[in-house]
């Protein structure tokens, strides 16, 4: 399908959408969040069209559409999409309504100013899923920090401007390295450019030591965004200090964008660079796993735990990305999505009871359960996900990745997944002693008693993240379906490369 | 001579310049209220010389014995001068009325440094940059001390001379050393006979020196002293002038008489050192002081330090792309500075007050449209896309790298990650600061418009740089 213009149409509307918003009177809150909310509805109904005329068993990017940008650079407007990108963008546009829709209450200054932005970033990450031109690509992964940086900033918590400043810069630094990269790479073929189809061709016949350069300068700027340990500590930071629904996509689909990028960009253009540094990428990967839970383990606020829980799962993906195999790269893949949607369904969760009692700290909290039982329940459920119990969603994911790392060829060595598989029986210590101590025990804090369950907006938002979480966790074909002919088509890209 | 009257249509801009110099002060004696008239006149006559050039921007040409060129680059340099003087005049005519600093001078003043500053830009011989240059530059020292009752304005004036004829100084004796060594201050024919080789001794010192001169005049590091005090002491307009138009002249004469040399065997030996030296001193310097600075106009002054740096990014990298990045950097940076510094002057109050960057917290809720604007300006001074700045870095880093410069590249990325730290300063403080504002702006319907045709323009290079970067390229 040449020149399609449904995935431009997906990029205009939370840009217009985000402009009209602007212009509603600044008193009308309701009006404000109601509009917000029917523009995402739009783009989640829109991307569902996407997803019924996707072709699964194509490799190549379909619904491209490609515009000569500036002539001279040779940059274009081009953008795709692919049996990866396509589950990201779904889920990116199945966050946004369910964030803003979890906002209704807890925003209530400025809600014209937080919607444009979340409708903005909204855009940044279609954006940056979408693009098939590298400077395209890096354009929405740096505008879409602004955003983020005033969602943090203006509707955080106590600490958030250092936070915001912090991640901030961080991830700054990470992304210019990167642009040098990009323009060294745009400038190492004939013509000056930086078509991605054009460079995938050229990014293998560098030499290896120029690929292990180019690959270290994407790698790290990536390996922030996930965050790979040691570069987490932005994480923990912006988590705390952020809204709600900020951490929501965040943790959702924000640090989709650091693993997205090495698959899309590290592995099949610089296969050299794979070679030389997979098994350092890994060793950090089960390191990350590892520190993550037990860091978790020890914190005493509910979404600190929950920030560095992500740490310890995002480590499961890089490794399921550089074990190579068609099954870890397919358990990669649908551990992203996973993980967007038992973080983001825990974030809300916290959001709600902080909503109530305005205190994260676990230990202010017990026996919670007989007083909100419902929302013991979908707790008891999201968390068993996250942990990765068989029939929720986490077990499929890292069952791949475990399954398809032990027996890769470029790993060598089964010990990264022996010890990996430990972060699982962590995750549960972790996880499950939270929930001990918050919803089981006795009543400790008279305050509880007065708590209420949650209302039907409260469930509007989570039945979402439950209906899915036990979709992938009972029926995977539909989403792996979708990336499987991807997921082969790179390994096989990328192995063959490193053949030679 | 070739002195031709129907050449009259090439230098038409400058014609036009010099006559409503003539004219305005005439007016500004005979005419009564020369208050109500001047101001417009001058806003008008730049808008219209801006729109000429670019009309005639293909028409290319030498006169005068080669002393002018006229088309190209010249013609996108004078749209750059006389668009920017247009928004600098716009800034300018409640805030001389506010601050109580009115006098007829300051547009004409104006006029005759824009006509400077285009003279240099079209200059094909040395002694003809150097009158642009002297033309502009003793406008400014006077326009630098307008605001003659504050000390500060008095010391910002008697600095900025005095080190500046000492500039001058460096320049003129480079003059005479290349013309020692080429007998000739022509820049074509000097490039004929000028090489890199020891025997030519004198003429690469002279060369030195002159670039030396105009370091001092783009503000790059070690000739930088000057800056924080004159952008701080000189009425806000001015600094506006003089940050972006100013510099963006002296840069000018750098491409013109700089980057020819290139061409010759060895430059690439002795030149690129030599300016990526002042490149890096400049970026890092910039940008780690104007973390420290309270006073916001003493910040944009260390950041256009930084920004010099960058510019001569592409100067080192000596290729068309350099040129070509210069350019585009020039025409963003100059729209990004009036911008904020358009801001700063409508928000400053009389006897220099509201200057402090503490000052503007709370302005993100008490003033949206002038907060989201100037946060708009920073992410573009801090090279953020969708913004034009950022294109300009991206495009003096290509350069760079095109010449095996990545390492100035990386210095590049490092500075611009520190200098992240004091443009997004000033959003935490507008923003995330729950202070009570305690600004009152008195509102400028014409300071208001020529903020906002700045920042359209900086959206607009930034997400459709393509028909800029043809125009430019295209010479």
């Amino acid at each position: 399908m040449e020149n399609s213009f449904i995935l431009t149409l997906l990029l205009l509307l939370p840009i217009v959408g985000s402009l009209l918003v602007l212009l509603l009177p600044k008193e009308n809150h309701q009006l404000t969040r109601i509009a917000g909310l029917a523009i995402s509805v739009v783009i989640f109904i829109v991307s569902m069209f996407l997803y019924f005329s996707f072709d699964p068993a194509n490799a190549n990017f379909q619904f491209t559409q490609k515009i000569e940008w500036v002539k001279g650079l040779g940059i274009y407007y081009h953008v795709g999409i692919d049996g990866m990108s396509i589950l990201l963008v779904l889920l990116t546009t199945f966050m946004t309504p369910l964030a803003l829709l979890s906002t209704w209450s807890s925003i209530d200054v400025k809600v014209k100013e937080f919607t444009f932005f979340m409708l903005m970033l909204e855009a940044g990450m279609l954006g940056v899923f979408l693009s098939l031109d590298l400077f395209l690509f890096y354009i929405f992964w740096e505008a879409m920090l602004i955003p983020m940086y005033f969602i943090i900033g203006i509707w955080g918590g106590k600490n958030r401007i250092y936070a915001s400043v912090k991640f901030f810069i961080y991830t700054m630094a990470g992304s210019l390295l990167m642009l040098v990269a990009i323009v060294w790479l745009a400038n190492s073929g004939t013509t000056f450019t930086t078509d991605l189809l054009e460079l995938y061709k050229q990014g293998p016949t560098l030499e290896p030591s120029k690929q292990n350069w180019l690959f270290l300068a994407f790698a790290i700027s990536f390996a922030i965004k996930v965050p790979l340990f040691p570069l987490h500590t932005w994480l923990p930071d912006a988590h705390v200090e952020a809204p709600t629904a900020g951490s929501v996509i965040l943790a959702g689909v924000l640090l989709k964008m650091g693993t997205y990028g090495l698959i899309r960009f590290n592995l099949p253009l610089f296969p050299e660079g794979v070679r030389e540094y997979a098994s350092v990428i890994s060793i950090l990967a089960v390191i990350g796993i590892i520190y993550g839970a037990l860091v978790a383990m020890v914190q005493k606020d509910m979404k600190k735990l929950v920030a560095y829980s992500s740490v310890s799962h995002l480590g499961f993906v890089v490794l399921g990305i550089f074990g190579l195999t068609v099954e870890s790269m397919q358990g990669a893949i649908i551990q992203m999505v996973n993980h967007g949607l038992s973080t983001g369904a825990l974030f809300l969760l916290v959001g709600y009871i902080y909503e109530r009692t305005h205190t994260r700290e676990i230990a202010d909290y017990g026996g919670i359960a007989k007083i909100v039982p419902l929302y013991a329940t979908i707790l008891l459920i999201v968390s068993l996900s996250s942990i990765g119990v068989p029939g929720l969603n986490g077990f499929v994911g890292e069952f791949l990745i475990l399954v398809g790392s032990f027996k890769s060829p470029i790993l060598g060595s089964p010990y990264y997944t022996i010890i990996a598989a430990t972060g699982v029986i962590f995750a549960a210590v972790y996880l499950l002693w939270m929930y001990q101590r918050v919803c089981l025990e006795t009543v400790k804090n008279e305050k509880m008693n007065l708590l209420t369950d949650l209302n039907t907006r409260e469930m509007i938002t989570l039945v979402p993240f439950l209906l899915f979480i036990f979709w992938i966790g009972i029926y995977p074909s539909t989403f792996l379906r979708l990336s499987e002919a991807f997921s082969s088509n790179i390994v096989s890209t990328v192995m063959g490369a490193l053949a030679k | 001579m070739d002195f031709n009257i129907s050449d009259i249509s090439n230098y038409l801009p400058l014609v036009i310049l010099a006559s409503v110099i003539l004219v305005s002060l005439v007016i500004e004696m005979y005419v009564k209220n020369a208050g109500k008239i001047l101001p417009w006149l001058t806003i008008i006559s730049f808008l219209v010389i801006a729109y000429q050039s670019l009309l005639s921007v293909g028409n290319q040409g030498v006169f005068f014995n080669g002393m002018l060129a006229t088309g190209g680059q010249v013609n996108i340099f004078y749209f750059i001068f006389n668009f920017g003087a247009a928004i600098v005049g716009l800034l300018t005519v409640d805030y001389l009325k506010k601050t109580g600093i009115y006098h007829g001078e300051f547009y004409i003043l104006v006029q005759s440094a824009v006509l400077g500053m285009m003279m240099i830009a079209s200059a094909r011989d040395l002694v003809m940059v150097f009158i642009g240059l002297e033309q502009m530059s003793l406008c400014f020292y006077i326009l630098a001390g307008f605001a003659r009752k504050r000390p500060f304005s008095t010391e910002a004036a008697l600095k900025y001379f005095l080190l500046g004829s000492f500039a001058t100084g460096f320049i003129v004796y480079g003059l005479g050393l290349l013309y020692g060594a080429t007998h000739t201050l022509n820049i074509t024919k000097l490039y004929e006979v000028f090489t890199f080789e020891q025997t030519n001794i004198l003429g690469i010192i002279g060369l030195t020196l002159f670039f030396i001169g105009f370091a001092f005049k783009i503000a790059a590091v070690p000739f930088h002293m000057w800056v924080p005090d004159v952008y701080q002491g000189a009425p806000t307009t001015t600094t506006a002038l003089m940050s972006t138009g100013g510099k963006a002249a002296a840069f000018a004469a750098l491409i013109l008489v700089i980057s020819p040399a290139f061409s010759k065997e060895r430059a690439v030996d002795i030149l690129t050192p030599l300016i990526a030296l002042f490149a890096t001193l400049s970026m890092l310097y910039g940008s780690v002081t104007a973390i420290l600075q309270t006073d916001i106009k003493r910040m944009l002054a260390y950041s256009s330090i930084a920004h010099a740096g960058y510019i001569l990014i592409g100067l080192a990298a000596g290729n068309k792309e350099g040129v070509d990045g210069m350019i585009f950097y020039l025409a963003a940076y100059t729209f990004m500075n009036l911008g904020a510094f358009g801001i700063i002057a409508l928000i400053e109050d009389k006897e220099e007050k509201n200057l402090s960057i503490k000052d503007y917290s709370g302005l993100g809720t008490k003033y949206p449209l002038l907060a989201g604007l100037l946060a708009v300006f920073m992410f573009a001074l801090s090279g953020i896309p969708p913004f034009a700045g950022f294109f300009g870095k991206y495009y003096v880093f290509i350069a760079a790298i095109k010449a095996d410069l990545v390492w100035l590249a990386l210095v590049g990325i490092l500075s611009s990650v520190i200098s992240v730290y004091f443009y997004i300063r000033l959003i935490v403080v507008m923003y995330f600061s729950k202070d009570e504002c305690k600004l009152e702006v008195v509102n400028s319907n014409s300071a208001m418009i020529g903020i906002i045709v700045s920042a359209i323009l900086i959206v607009v290079m930034g997400i459709l740089p393509g028909s800029v970067i043809n125009l430019i390229s295209k010479f």
